[in-house]
């Protein structure tokens, strides 16, 4: 194999590992906020109980956030280093903003977190809690600023040689998909949070384990399960909205839509053959018009106004697109079917439901990633979309069998990472919080 | 302040300054994780020597990770060039620090096979710390660079017997930091223990740094007429000899100054020789990237300038408050 494709497997590979970790961070952290207001509030010693365990969890998932993410950091240099000799103008500083704004705020804070309940008095323990809540979104932030400036680049100028030079920051920062993709990841993780404490809760509260606490935490579970892929859910379509405004051929791609047409339809499962350029499956018949401005005779651009060469991959995107969304969908159900239930009084003796919980916990990370498989497989061939090819971002000196060792060696780390990580966090969870 | 030399200046000073900070913060953690199977003898002891690292160990390898993006953002041609040219080195500085990271936390939880993990975190932190040291032996002492300002050694060039030694010099100080760091946070056996291990280390300092000084004045003769050198020189001296004025008085809490004294001295040094390079070019000087043909546009440096100069401070503030909570010596309990 040559060695582009392996650097590119290996940077889907170890980016796609990396991402399972802070996509658990942000809403963990959003929770142990929301439970250290309450107890500074309340004074309650369940909701005490509910910050220790989750700081717990916590550590583990950010020590393997942290130990991958320096990969990701090296990555661009050890693998796209001609990536970085065109761009380190405007992505440089973005990724040393995040480390200088965000990363440290985040991880000299976690430690005051995990190790300093009884160092410090409980206002600067919420303090804490506060710094790392806004550390991590910030580094949530800079990192999709950097990513979204390569879906859509903006604040740029190109000079003679073929560098690109930052020459606005604030437009390069404020790119038009920053903000929405901010967004939208965000609310991912919020609700991947929700769903792993809810699911944790409803392992407890099903096997009458750990009383108040277990059911508090249910609670707080349930109610964010309930919202947040409603709000995914609008996220997602404004996100979409701007896909089909700043990049329609990765929309196009992402429908399976091959001709220019007025009012088009919107697939809800199917599969695209690109061999005769058709698209097969269940649709509602002008529903992608109505969703992008309420019109039903709207026109949306198909894949054939863009040269072939330049396409993408179409059923591979159009597939993991459709399940990132069906996972939302079917989120929508089930948190809407807890919050039901909770109302009802009825949510602590739903066996059936309580026992379908923990088996939803992974099931916003495979909507994490391949809704990010989506947006990066579907900008290909560009890496800086319509500047610069994946092609020529690779680094020359590195060869395809140092790649072939690296990646296995990834992937051998890796793995001995993940089953460590589920092993330990099973643990956490059986000796649960505080009695 | 319109001239971009300027600012060309003044971030080769700040990416010093950064590893600098990485070396003297993120040094003693790997030099606890070196030194952990060494001095702690029971579980407690160990409990006690990794807990005073716990807290701290992960805002310190943020300096690392701001180095490399201060370095990616200011001068993007050697960050891009050390990285992928050095691949299979910083492949194992990537290992080695993943691996340091995750021992210390499923230790903690997986009791079973702690005694593996300690092991682990010995082999992550030497490994890491000596291949930074060889690293900056070869941009300092110079690689073989094509015209494209790319790599054009192998992996053989970058063992050679300069990098190692600035590897093995690297090894010698973090431990010393570590060790330092060991007696200023443990009580009674354990510290006697510390104590021991760094008056060792003190000696070990000694003989590489002499080493050291004298390779660099030979490799680098205008060292020779460089004030700084001397300066380098004198407070490596003042360092070491500090140290073992402090261990004979027992004054804990000066250790760990003046061991961070001799890293100021090791560091100038190399600072001084290797101004105004950023990788030098071994056999054709005018290959090197420097930082005027290495850097980004003045714009850029200017963005950076504000972002680090006002961020900067703040992080150093709320650094040490969150140090001064836990000062005093480790404890055994976890969380
Ligand atoms: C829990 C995870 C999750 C869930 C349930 C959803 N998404 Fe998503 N989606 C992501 C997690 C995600 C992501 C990982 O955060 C992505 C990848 C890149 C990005 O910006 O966000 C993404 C990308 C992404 C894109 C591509 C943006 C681009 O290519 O630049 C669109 C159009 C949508 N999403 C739309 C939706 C819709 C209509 C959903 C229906 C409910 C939805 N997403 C649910
Ligand atoms: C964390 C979530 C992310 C995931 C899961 C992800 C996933 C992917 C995948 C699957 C590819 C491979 C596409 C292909 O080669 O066909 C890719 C490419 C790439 N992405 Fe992302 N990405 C993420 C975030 C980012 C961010 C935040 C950046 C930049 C700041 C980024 C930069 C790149 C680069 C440089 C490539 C080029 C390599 C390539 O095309 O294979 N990615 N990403
Ligand atoms: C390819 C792109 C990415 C790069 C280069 C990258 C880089 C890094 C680095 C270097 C760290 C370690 C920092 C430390 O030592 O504390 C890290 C951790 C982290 N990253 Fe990433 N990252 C990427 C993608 C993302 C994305 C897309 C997000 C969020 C949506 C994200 C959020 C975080 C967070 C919150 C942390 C803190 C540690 C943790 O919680 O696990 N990263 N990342």
């Amino acid at each position: 194999m040559d060695a582009l494709i392996l650097a590119r497997l290996q940077f889907a590979f170890t980016v796609g590992f990396h991402f399972l970790f802070p996509a658990m961070t942000l809403g963990t952290s959003l929770v142990i906020l929301f439970s250290e207001t309450m107890y500074l509030v309340k004074k309650e010693e369940a909701y005490r109980k509910i910050t220790d365990f989750l700081a717990r969890i916590l550590g583990l998932i950010f020590v393997v956030g942290t130990a991958t993410g320096i990969t990701m950091e090296f990555s661009f240099g050890m693998n796209w280093s001609g990536y970085s000799r065109v761009v380190g103008d405007i992505f440089g500083p973005l990724l040393a903003a995040e480390a200088v704004i965000a990363f440290f705020l985040e991880s000299v804070f976690i430690g005051v977190l995990i190790f300093g309940r009884n160092k410090v008095s409980p206002k600067v323990y919420w303090l804490s809690a506060l710094l790392v809540f806004t550390g991590g979104h910030l580094s949530a932030f800079w990192i999709l600023a950097a990513n979204s400036w390569m879906q859509t680049p903006a604040g740029y100028e190109i000079f003679a040689t073929g560098k690109i030079v930052l020459s606005n920051f604030s437009q390069a920062l404020l790119n038009s998909s920053t903000v929405i993709r901010f967004f939208h990841t965000v609310m991912a993780s919020w609700m991947t949070c929700a769903i792993m404490i809810a699911g944790i809760a409803g392992y407890y509260v099903r096997k009458r384990l750990h009383g108040e606490t277990a059911k508090m935490m249910l609670k707080i579970g349930i109610i964010l399960f309930a919202v947040t892929p409603l709000i995914q859910l609008s996220l997602g379509h404004l996100h979409a909205i701007q896909v089909i405004e700043t990049q329609p051929e990765k929309a196009a791609v992402m429908e399976g839509l091959f001709e220019t047409t007025k009012g088009a339809p919107l697939y809800l499962a199917g599969y695209v053959d690109e061999q005769n350029e058709k698209t097969y499956g269940i649709y509602i018949p002008r529903m992608l018009s109505i969703l992008y401005n309420f019109n039903l005779n709207s026109e949306i651009k198909g894949l054939r106004e863009f040269p072939k060469d330049n396409w993408p991959p179409v059923n591979l995107v159009f597939q993991v697109y459709h399940v990132m969304v069906g996972v939302g969908m079917l989120a929508i159900f089930m948190g809407l079917l807890g919050l039901f239930l909770l109302v009802k009084n009825k949510l602590f003796e739903a066996k059936k439901y309580l026992f379908i919980l923990p088996y939803l916990i992974p099931l916003p990370h495979i909507a994490h990633e391949t809704g990010w498989i989506s947006a990066e497989v579907g900008r290909q061939p560009w890496i800086i979309y319509k500047l610069m090819k994946t092609a020529d971002a690779a680094s020359v000196v590195v060869s395809a069998n140092q790649l072939v060792f690296s990646l296995i060696m990834f992937f051998l780390i890796y793995s001995l990472l993940f089953v460590m990580f589920v092993y330990l966090f099973v643990k956490i969870v059986k000796n649960g919080p505080e009695e | 302040m319109e001239n971009i030399q300027n600012f060309q200046l003044l971030w080769f000073f700040l990416i010093a300054f950064l590893f600098l900070g990485y070396a003297l913060l993120d040094g003693f953690d790997l030099g606890v994780g070196m030194l952990l199977p060494f001095v702690g003898k029971s579980k407690k002891e160990k409990d006690i020597l990794i807990n005073s690292i716990g807290p701290v160990w992960d805002g310190n390898e943020v300096w690392l990770v701001t180095g490399a993006g201060a370095l990616f953002a200011a001068f993007p041609h050697a960050y891009a060039t050390a990285l992928s040219g050095f691949y299979p080195a910083m492949l194992l500085v990537l290992f080695a620090l993943i691996f340091r990271a995750v021992s210390m936390e499923f230790r903690a939880n997986d009791e079973k096979r702690a005694w593996l993990w300690e092991k682990v975190l010995l082999a992550g932190s030497g490994l890491a710390t000596l291949l930074f040291g060889v690293a900056l032996g070869n941009v300092i002492y110079g690689v073989p660079l094509n015209y494209k300002m790319e790599f054009a050694g192998s992996v053989l060039t970058l063992m050679r017997p300069v990098p190692l030694l600035f590897g093995i010099v690297a090894l010698a100080a973090v431990l010393m930091q570590g060790a330092s760091y060991a007696v200023l946070k443990t009580e009674d056996d354990l510290q006697l223990r510390c104590r021991e291990a760094l008056y060792i280390i003190l000696w070990v300092n000694v003989a590489t740094a002499a080493v050291y000084f004298v390779v660099m004045a030979l490799i680098f003769p205008a060292l020779l007429s460089n004030a700084l050198f001397y300066v380098a020189v004198l407070l490596s001296m003042l360092g070491l000899a500090e140290i073992l004025f402090s261990l004979r008085n027992e004054n804990d809490k000066a250790l760990f100054w003046k061991s961070s004294l001799f890293f100021w001295g090791l560091w100038i040094a190399a600072t001084a020789a290797h101004f105004p390079n950023i990788i030098k070019g071994i056999d054709a000087p005018h290959l090197s990237i420097t930082i005027y043909n290495g850097s980004t546009t003045l714009y850029t440096l200017q963005v950076m300038s504000i972002i680090a100069l006002i961020g900067m401070p703040i992080v150093i503030a709320y650094t040490i408050f969150v140090y001064r909570i836990f000062k005093g010596k480790a404890q055994a309990r976890h969380y």
